[in-house]
């Protein structure tokens, strides 16, 4: 298995660390000036999502993870896997489970687009777009004329997440939802 | 396109420019003379912690101008500053890039106690003036110096350092093993080092003067070279030379100047007040 070196670290690198695949997002070289030079590294545990910060002296090495991420395609869930498609062409899937799927699970709708990051083949995580567009399963009757500022209502989406919604929102519309904050963003537009 | 500009704006090299001069004008006002070494030589310097950049020709470029400012002063000059670049090996990252600019001084007849008052006031005519505080060594790290190992303790007063901000602090009181190129006086260095909001800006000594205690503390270095597979140095006759033949009693100290660029303006790394960091240079 390939190395890297810690004069090779770098933002983005996959690495294995205590065992888990894991990207470096900070490598800092630190030396005192007549001492010994070693770089302290903050990594996301790719699995957990955690943040790590880890010493090394200068010239230690790590073990490469074979970790790449893609864009695929949600197609369906037989209750324990979400199952995906590369979107590349190839048409091969891959079945995730429950952890890799995490929090994006509310976030999936059949045909959208995601990032799949798979560690030796095996989807260890999924990532949403930053919007989605869901239909409103079931909420209270909007309230037509109602302008009052900021008052919401919980909404069932398809994927069953439930969200809180502008009472003017109707059961079967079609809603744009930002998926980093979990928040109603407007009404899908056509 | 390639990408030719500078890394730093204009603004910055303005900065630059009225630091140097502000640091000219500071040596002028106290009489300090001004010297130019030279950047490459015959040889380079054995502390194992730093690595010189060796050219085809097999000589070195100064990872400091002291080995030579030291050879002006046996040599009878008087208390000389040099403002140039320095060069070592491997070191890039946010707070070091492997060529810097390093203003050095010596000071003939000052001792560590006056020399830290002085770089306070230099420090007060480029940054604007400020309150030092002052820890010792062993307090910072939090561990005996004795019974732990140099790796460690090199971790940890980087640790212990870069958490001193806002402050401008000098460390003092370094293990004897550390002294450098300083004189050991009751069982430590008489060593200091100065952190400004976390940044080491300056390393300075009551200079070691025994010819024959600074060639063993050099071979001591190449036998930690050879520990760890580095490369030995060739020791400088040239320099020991003049050990031998008298260095006057004086304090020295280098301080980074990129470094005291980068705190004036609240920059974030070196590569920001730099118009070509070692990336793009």
């Amino acid at each position: 298995m390939a190395t890297y070196a810690t004069n090779e670290f770098r933002a983005g690198l996959k690495v294995l660390l205590e065992g888990d695949p894991c990207t470096i997002l900070e490598n800092e070289f630190v030396k005192p000036g007549k001492g010994k030079a070693f770089n302290r590294v903050k990594f996301r545990n790719l699995k957990t999502g955690r943040v790590w910060e880890r010493t090394f002296k200068s010239g230690e090495t790590i073990e490469a993870a074979d970790v790449l991420e893609f864009s695929m395609e949600y197609l369906y869930t037989d209750g324990e896997f979400w199952h995906f498609m590369k979107t590349d062409g190839s048409y091969e899937q891959f079945a995730a489970g429950a952890a890799a799927v995490g929090e994006t699970q509310p976030w999936l709708k059949e045909q959208e687009v995601y990032g799949v990051t798979l560690w030796a083949g095996d989807p260890i995580s999924v990532t949403p777009p930053n919007f989605v567009e869901l239909e409103v399963t079931e909420t209270d009757p909007g309230l037509k004329g109602d302008t009052a500022q900021g008052a919401t209502k919980p909404a069932t989406l398809s994927t069953g997440a439930t969200i809180r919604v502008p009472l003017f929102v109707n059961q079967g519309d079609v809603l744009r939802i930002d998926t980093r904050t979990g928040e109603y963003v407007s009404r899908a537009q056509g | 396109m390639t990408d030719w500009r500078p890394s730093c704006t204009l603004d910055v090299l303005a900065t630059r420019a009225d630091m140097l001069a502000e640091t000219r004008s500071f040596f002028a006002a106290r009489e300090v003379m001004e010297v130019q070494t030279a950047a490459l030589a015959a040889h380079g310097v054995t502390d194992p912690a730093i690595e010189s950049m060796r050219t085809a020709d097999g000589r070195y470029l100064q990872t400091s101008p002291e080995f030579q400012m030291k050879r002006l002063l046996a040599a009878g000059a008087p208390s000389i500053y040099q403002v140039g670049p320095v060069f070592r090996a491997g070191e890039a990252g946010r707070w070091h890039n492997p060529e810097f600019t390093m203003i050095e001084w010596y000071r003939v007849g000052l001792d560590g106690e006056a020399l830290m008052r002085e770089v306070a006031d230099l420090v007060d005519a480029l940054l604007g003036p400020s309150d030092y505080d002052r820890r010792a060594y062993v307090d910072l790290v939090g561990v005996p110096v004795d019974s732990t190992p140099e790796d460690e303790l090199d971790l940890r007063i980087s640790d212990a350092i870069a958490k001193l901000k806002p402050a401008r602090v000098f460390v003092t009181e370094y293990p004897a093993p550390q002294a450098a190129l300083a004189r050991i006086e009751g069982g430590v260095a008489s060593r200091f080092e100065l952190v400004v909001d976390g940044v080491e800006v300056a390393n300075g000594y009551h200079e070691l003067r025994d010819a024959d205690e600074l060639r063993r503390r050099m071979l001591r270095d190449n036998a930690l070279r050879r520990e760890q597979g580095l490369a030995e140095i060739p020791l400088d006759e040239a320099f020991l030379a003049a050990h031998a033949h008298g260095l006057p009693d004086c304090a020295g100290v280098a301080v980074g100047f990129d470094r005291l660029v980068a705190l004036k303006l609240g920059a974030e790394s070196l590569a920001a007040v730099m118009p070509f960091p070692v990336e793009r240079a």
